[in-house]
């Protein structure tokens, strides 16, 4: 329980800001602020009729500080829960419940970074841990390599089985004009690509690209009267497992079980009803891992379950029909991508890669080292 | 009120000079409790007893870090017989033959200028 009212809210603007690598100088406040304007457009609200920012990003650390001056929305009420890759898919959750107890009408969740341009070093130091940082892991890969392993080692999982889901998210991305990598990709490109932590080589990992974006969400009153057709927010939840790796419960059972039941339970609607899947792909093994955890195939079944073009275009299940952060962009913290991404397909604004008839998505951000688990589920007006 | 007189942190890395790996437990929760902390997260007591671990342990997850100069190297996971686990890497032994389930004993990685004292495992054959 959770305390949100199905459908109470709605995403009634999504928009991306300029992508991959942006110009010169740009920063993380540009991009949101950019995102928000187009958000803004895409559903005829103006900035005037912003009163709530909820913001993460790693390049400003009181970024919604920042954004109030930038907007000059003092009054605005502010959230800037950061809990990395994750942070947007718990804002729209804490939308949800400021809309409902009136703090504030229309939100904006937003996120900018310039990571591919200053480095990703500058744009997200690590903090030092005394009981990890003397072995010097190369994270976060390392810790979704360490995952893998133990996948690997009790299912039978194979490199193979990773390669297909970087496979099937190029696939997508050749359909989505807005991707940064289009390239032809082959299960063979993906096992003889640079080693980086093994078994992950350079192309089981997400891109580094600049960008940034933003979600406009609403009560499901005032969302009706906008431009766009609402996108209610069905089901919302949420699970904080540990922060480093080396406190991770169980390395091949996520917080993606409880945060998916909670959504589920809380949208009345369980795997097999849902349409449209984002899942935050930063790693191959993560979309193996959320397709287990979030009941589309049985636990140390994902490897096999993504195998020959299942989730690629054409396949019988439609995942990260973007191209995902593997594919089409990754600018540090992905989940407001995975919200953008949902939100257009289930408008039907997405051409060649449009999921027909799409009337429920979920999607599904991760935070940390598979630390931070969060889940929106959202539906058309037909679901209310 | 008392003060604590030494952070957990410290308390560990005085044990590592000493040549030893130490580590809580938890006498509320009667388990293990790993990374040391000032309160055990299972029961909220203040009570953690220091204790020292025979050094025998289990691999638990492993990786071979490739980084862009420089030779690969081990991360990986140990299951300590005592109940906890840590991030450590095994050494005495190609990176890429470190297996999961594979025995490990503990040795001390000396202090090097700043860096304190860590705990590194090597192949302790098949006993157990």
């Amino acid at each position: 329980m959770n305390g949100l009212t199905r459908g109470s809210a709605a995403i009634v603007g999504v928009a991306e800001s300029d992508l991959g690598a942006v110009a010169a100088l740009m920063n993380p406040l540009d991009l949101m602020a950019q995102g928000i304007a187009r958000a803004l457009d895409d559903c005829g609200l103006t900035l005037k009729d912003v009163d709530g920012l909820f913001c993460a990003t790693t390049q400003a650390r009181t970024s919604a500080m920042s954004l109030a001056e930038y907007l000059r929305l003092p009054d605005a009420y502010t959230d800037s829960t950061i809990v990395g890759g994750s942070s947007f898919e718990v804002h729209v959750a804490h939308a949800q419940a400021a809309i409902a107890a009136g703090l504030c009408s229309v939100a904006v969740v937003t996120y900018g970074s310039t990571q591919r341009t200053v480095g990703r070093r500058a744009a997200s130091a690590r903090e030092y841990n005394a009981y990890e940082t003397p072995f010097k892991p190369f994270l976060p890969a390392s810790a979704y390599a360490m995952a893998a392993s133990r996948h690997m080692h009790e299912f039978g999982t194979t490199r193979e089985h990773l390669a297909e889901v970087a496979v099937a998210a190029r696939q997508w991305a050749q359909l989505n004009p807005a991707a940064w990598e289009k390239k032809p990709l082959t299960v063979a490109d993906v096992l003889g690509a640079r080693m980086v932590s093994y078994p992950l080589t350079v192309r089981d990992c997400c891109l580094v690209t600049d960008g940034g974006g933003a979600v406009i969400v609403t009560s499901a009153e005032r969302a009706k009267s906008l431009r766009k057709p609402p996108v209610y927010v069905l089901g919302c939840g949420q699970s904080i497992t540990h922060a480093s790796i080396s406190s991770m419960p169980d390395l091949t059972h996520t917080g993606a079980i409880r945060s998916g039941a909670e959504a589920y339970s809380m949208a009345g609607l369980a795997a097999k009803d849902i349409d449209v899947l984002a899942l935050y792909d930063a790693f191959t093994i993560n979309t193996i891992l959320f397709l287990e955890d979030l009941g589309f195939c049985a636990k140390g079944e994902g490897g096999p379950f993504v195998s020959g073009g299942r989730i690629a275009p054409g396949g019988s299940l439609a995942v990260n029909t973007n191209g995902g952060g593997l594919s089409y962009c990754h600018p540090g913290m992905y989940g407001l991508f995975l919200l953008i991404e949902a939100t257009r397909q289930l408008r039907g604004e997405c051409g060649d890669r449009q999921v027909k008839g799409a009337a429920t998505a979920l999607a599904h951000g991760n935070g940390g080292v598979l630390s931070a688990q969060a889940t929106v589920i959202l539906g058309t007006a037909a679901t209310l | 009120m008392t003060t604590l007189a030494q952070s957990p942190l410290a308390t560990y890395i005085g044990h590592l000079e000493k040549g030893e790996l130490g580590y809580q437990y938890s006498p509320a929760a009667s388990q293990a409790i790993f990374y040391p902390r000032v309160i055990c997260p299972i029961t909220g007591s203040q009570n953690l007893e220091w204790r020292v671990s025979a050094g025998l342990g289990t691999v638990h997850a492993t990786t071979v870090v490739h980084p862009q100069q420089g030779a690969p190297f081990n991360v990986a996971l140990i299951d300590v017989d005592e109940g906890f686990r840590l991030m450590s890497r095994v050494e005495d032994i190609d990176p890429m033959d470190v297996r999961i389930g594979m025995r490990v004993k503990f040795r001390v990685h000396p202090a090097e200028g700043e860096e304190p004292p860590y705990p590194v495992f090597t192949p302790a054959g098949d006993a157990k």
